[in-house]
This record gives structure tokens, C-alpha cells and sequence, in this order.
């Protein structure tokens, strides 16, 4: 099992690479020279040399590339366009708030998923699971604003249950915070939960007809028993493999959402390093994501190895 | 023993017409949007691009049935018209990438080895990432415009599509019609075009449809954001942008053109789901 996650971990290393040459070379793509494009088209020509070699981006390609992937595994960003100002502070903060909002959309979805799947999964085939499926199936389709929208106009605007935006005040507590991050929480919750139960009842009702589950009740163990022992921890192998890889989306994937409620998480950083050109902090930011996205893939295959008695033993 | 089979016929039968119904209820819905694009400018009670200074955020009425926006313009007559922008990009943005991932998919799937193991690492290293996101860094870094955002969809779609069309090639080239094609002596690219093409094209179309999906949803959010469809434009996701710090007292400006993105994307997934449904059976 060590030799299987270490050839993942290497695997995952190789591609993070490739990742960074991409993401440093489609910085280099901005036409015309960076200084001219942050400085704007008045600038006069000594302030835009001076700043194209104060931001070192008038040097080789292969050189500049070094310099910055050398830099960057240590902690060392670079220095953003737009606040002059190294890169990693942003970068830090963005990411605790992109995993405060990750958590609670997780710790909602992932229960209310399995949850919705195993349901429908001891009813198959009546209304209920059709229901299900076909509503889930219906939600994870509609784009996050559009969800957003609704829940905006609904819990927002005509019931005032809760704030539309997600910039809470100064010095809240967790409590409040929460509060806060509920409406940006729940599109990705309307998003994954069709998902999530697809997977869940899948596995609930392959589990449900498979010999063993068969034993278990011929041989008189009360019905919960069975279920608890032999269909759920079955069943769910696959699904909280899928559930762990969710995790790089939801700290990552949600530019629009965090755009939308004025949230200053990852994507909310992405989107506006992208809107001001900002290539230092939009790289250090994307290359983040793509750690936490390899990192979100590790541990799903620790997960199901760690689960998986089969796998555990290095039969598979 | 029959009552079972019986009843996974019916069953299946009922999916199958369940599937059709799917088919042909998401047509109507893309036809619909589709003839408003091309024709909707006649039929507007409004000129969707017409600004009224003096009738501006006016809340629906028997005059202006969505209401008006901040500049006044019909909202009804701007939803109708609201789909042609993105009816034009992402359609073409997934023939871009159909296109380009058929040939790259065909091409490491016959050839495998070393090119196929390269390729795959980093078609692998940009699926490392949201799809969202590799969009912006490109946008950001060549600019937003119609062009722009065809080749970024298609260029991100590609890697996908080969994937797929990969892997049903990968299955092909070991039939034995492949085999008879080389003994024949003919040339890579006339077996891999002419013989194996046809047979991964349903597999191709079924990826393409489900792509054009996400396209739109792409699309769509894309505008929202600032980097995709452009103003003037009637688009929806613009008009949805513009109206958004509105929401609290004039909802009009926003609900129906969330709505009719939300049409068009449940449309193009009915159909997705129906051809896919039509093309497996097959």
C-alpha cells in the first residue's frame, strides 16, 4: 500500500510540474509587454522599462521560469502587480477562507448526499428514488450563479433570513461567520447533492443484492444490523472516495460563487488578479489550487485504500 | 422466473420512452431559443437596444411585461434576443473542441507508446485543475472577445474529448477490420480517418452534446463574471451581472433572465440525455 500511495504522490508531483510550466507560460502570453498592460497605455516609456526590470520580467524565459518555480516551493510568491506587495500573504488568507467555505459546503453535502442516496436506494425503483435521482440530476446542471440567484432573491431578499453577501463584519465570531457563509455554501450543496446520492445508491443497491447481504439476513441478524454492517460500509467506499476528491473543487472551483458574494477565498483572488491582470498572483494562486487539487486526489486514494480491505493488503 | 423480466422490459420500455420524451421536449426547448435568436428581433414588442430615461426599472406591467432596466430597455424584448450571442459561441466552441480532441484522441489512441504517454500526462495536468479557472488565466492573458472565448472553450474541451474518443479507439485498434487495414498496407492517417473514425463518431457526438452543456453553463458563467460575451450584447448572463446589486428591489432585472439560462441549459441537457440514450442502444 506505501509503494502504491508513494507512486501517486510521485505521479501527482510530475503533473504539478507540467502544471507550472502551463501556468507560467500562459503568463507570458499577455501581448505586448507586462509593464505596459499594468502601468496602462499613458505610461511613458522609462516608467514601463523601469518596471518591466524592477519586476524582472525582461529577462529569459527559461531564466525568469527557474527563478520563480525555484522560489515559489519555498514559500516565496513573487511580488503582485496590482498591491506591490509580496504574493503569499494574499494567498494564505484566501485559502483559510476558501477552506472555511469548503468545510461547511462539505459537511452539508456530503451527509444530506448519502443520505438522499441511500434512501432512494432502499426504495429503488418508486417514486421517491425517482424523485430523487431525477432532482438531484436536475439541480447538478444549473449553473452555480443561477442557483445562487434564486437562493439570493429567496432567503435574501424576500424572507431576510440571511445576508446576501458573505463579507461579514470586522472581528465576527465563528457563529456569525457561519451565518455569513451559508447562501455562498449551499449552490454547490444544490450542485453536488444529485451527485453524490447517484454514487451513494449505486453502491447501496449493488450492496443490497450481494450475496453477503444475502447471508447476513438468512443467517437472522436484525435488519439495522445488516444494514449498518454489511450494506452501508459497502456502499459507501465509493462514494466518500468521490467526496474527498470533491474537496479540490470546493476550495478552488468556486470563482464565480466567492465573485458573486464578494468573498475573498481562492476563487474570489483568482478572479480578481484575472480582472486586473495580475499574472504573479493570478500563477501563485492557480499552482495553489493545483496542489490542493492533488492533494484532494491523494487523499481520496488513501481513503479508499485505507477503507478498502482488498486494497490495504496490496491484493489489488 | 418471468415475473421479474417482465417486468425489467416494461421497466426499460418506459426508460426508453421516457428518454425520447426527454429528447424531443429538450428540442423544442432549443428550437424555441434558437428561433428567437434568428427571428426574435421582429417579434419584440420592444427595440431590446432602445433606452427610455424616463421609464427606467419600471416593475412588469401590460406595456413592458418583464418590466424595464436601469437604462429603461424592455427586459422582455432583451431576453428574447438575449440567447444569440451564446447560441453562436458555444456551439462553435464545441466543434472546436470535438474537432481537435477527435484528431488527438485518434491519433494517441492508434499510435500509444511514447506520444500517447506524454500526451495523456498533460492532458492529465490541465484536468488538474477546475475548468473555470484554466479559462481566466487564458482570457486574462490574450483578452476577451467572441474569438477569444470559441478557442479557450475549445482548447480547454479538447483534452477531454480526446480522452474519450482515446479510449474508444484504444478498443478499436485491436479489431480485427483494423488489422485487415495494414496487411492491406494502408497509410496511418487513412486508417485512422477512414476506418476507425466512423466507428468512435457516435462516441465522439454523444461527448459533443454533453459539451455543448457545458458550454453554455460555461458560457454563461464566463459573461457573468466579465469574460465572456461582451455589452452591448442583450446576453443574459451580462444582463444578469449589470442587474445583480439590484436584486434587493428590482427582481425583474434578474429572474428572467436567470430563468431562461436555466431553460436553455436544461434544453441542451434533454437533449444530451436523450441522444445518448437513442445513440447507446444502437
Amino acid at each position: 500500500m506505501l509503494k502504491f500511495l508513494l507512486k501517486r504522490a510521485l505521479l501527482s508531483i510530475i503533473t504539478l510540474a507540467i502544471l507550472s510550466v502551463f501556468v507560467f507560460l500562459g503568463g507570458q502570453l499577455l501581448p505586448g509587454d507586462v509593464g505596459r498592460a499594468v502601468l496602462g497605455p499613458l505610461a511613458d516609456a522609462r516608467s514601463v522599462a523601469a518596471f518591466n526590470h524592477q519586476m524582472g520580467v525582461d529577462r529569459p524565459l527559461l531564466i525568469q521560469y527557474w527563478d520563480w518555480i525555484s522560489h515559489f516551493v519555498t514559500g516565496d510568491m513573487g511580488r503582485s502587480f496590482t498591491f506591490r506587495a509580496p504574493v503569499a500573504p494574499f494567498i494564505a488568507e484566501a485559502l483559510v477562507n476558501s477552506l472555511k467555505l469548503a468545510a461547511l459546503a462539505f459537511v452539508l453535502v456530503v451527509p444530506i448526499g448519502i443520505g438522499g442516496g441511500v434512501y432512494a436506494a432502499l426504495r429503488a425503483g418508486s417514486l421517491a428514488d425517482r424523485g430523487i435521482i431525477v432532482i438531484g440530476q436536475s439541480l447538478g446542471i444549473v449553473p452555480e450563479f443561477i442557483a445562487s440567484i434564486v437562493l439570493i432573491l429567496i432567503f435574501g431578499v424576500w424572507l431576510r433570513w440571511l445576508p446576501m453577501s458573505a463579507d461579514w463584519p470586522e472581528g465576527a465570531g465563528a457563529l456569525t461567520q457561519v451565518r455569513y457563509l451559508i447562501l455562498p455554501a449551499l449552490p454547490p450543496v444544490l450542485i453536488y447533492f444529485g451527485y453524490i446520492a447517484r454514487i451513494a445508491r449505486v453502491g447501496t443497491v449493488e450492496a443490497l443484492n450481494a450475496d453477503y447481504t444475502r447471508t447476513a439476513v438468512l443467517k437472522g441478524l436484525p435488519w439495522h444490523t445488516v444494514l449498518r454492517r454489511h450494506v452501508l460500509r459497502n456502499a459507501l467506499l465509493p462514494t466518500i472516495t468521490i467526496a474527498a476528491s470533491l474537496i479540490g473543487y470546493l476550495v478552488g472551483g468556486l470563482v464565480v460563487i466567492e465573485a458573486l458574494f464578494h468573498y475573498r477565498g481562492m476563487g474570489g483572488l483568482i478572479y480578481a488578479a484575472a480582472k486586473a491582470k495580475d499574472f504573479p498572483m493570478l500563477e501563485a494562486g492557480i499552482l495553489t489550487i493545483g496542489a490542493i487539487y492533488a492533494l484532494a486526489s491523494l487523499l481520496a486514494d488513501l481513503l479508499s485504500s485505507a477503507l478498502n480491505p482488498r486494497i490495504r493488503a496490496g491484493r489489488l | 422466473m418471468s415475473e421479474p423480466t417482465h417486468r425489467s422490459a416494461t421497466l426499460e420500455a418506459l426508460r426508453d420512452a421516457l428518454r425520447s420524451r426527454s429528447l424531443l421536449l429538450g428540442s423544442l426547448i432549443l428550437l424555441f431559443w434558437i428561433l428567437c435568436a434568428l427571428f426574435g428581433r421582429h417579434w419584440t414588442p420592444h427595440d431590446p437596444y432602445a433606452d427610455d430615461l424616463l421609464a427606467t426599472l419600471a416593475p412588469p406591467s401590460l406595456q413592458h411585461w418583464f418590466g424595464t432596466d436601469q437604462l429603461g430597455r424592455d427586459v422582455f424584448s432583451r431576453v428574447i434576443i438575449g440567447a444569440r450571442d451564446i447560441l453562436i459561441v458555444a456551439p462553435l466552441a464545441t466543434l472546436l473542441g470535438t474537432v481537435l480532441g477527435t484528431a488527438l484522441g485518434l491519433t494517441i489512441g492508434y499510435f500509444r507508446g511514447p506520444i500517447d504517454d506524454i500526451v495523456s500526462r498533460v492532458i492529465e495536468a490541465l484536468q488538474a485543475l477546475p475548468l473555470v479557472i484554466v479559462a481566466l488565466m487564458a482570457l486574462a492573458a490574450v483578452g476577451t472577445s467572441n474569438t477569444s472565448v470559441i478557442c479557450v472553450i475549445g482548447f480547454v474541451f479538447t483534452p477531454i474529448i480526446a480522452r474519450t474518443v482515446r479510449a474508444a479507439t484504444l478498443a478499436e485498434v485491436e479489431l480485427d477490420y483494423v488489422a485487415a487495414a495494414r496487411v492491406r498496407g494502408d497509410g496511418a492517417l487513412a486508417i485512422m480517418f477512414i476506418e476507425i473514425l466512423p466507428n468512435v463518431l457516435p462516441v465522439a457526438i454523444v461527448e459533443m452534446t454533453v459539451r455543448l452543456g457545458y458550454a453554455i453553463f460555461f458560457v454563461a458563467s464566463l459573461s457573468f463574471i466579465g469574460f465572456g460575451i461582451q455589452p452591448p450584447s442583450a446576453d443574459w448572463g451580462i444582463a444578469i451581472a449589470e442587474n445583480y446589486s439590484l436584486i434587493g428591489s428590482y427582481w425583474w432585472t434578474i429572474l428572467f433572465d436567470a430563468a431562461a439560462t436555466a431553460s436553455l441549459i436544461i434544453g441542451v441537457n434533454l437533449v444530451a440525455d436523450g441522444l445518448g440514450g437513442v445513440l447507446e442502444r444502437r
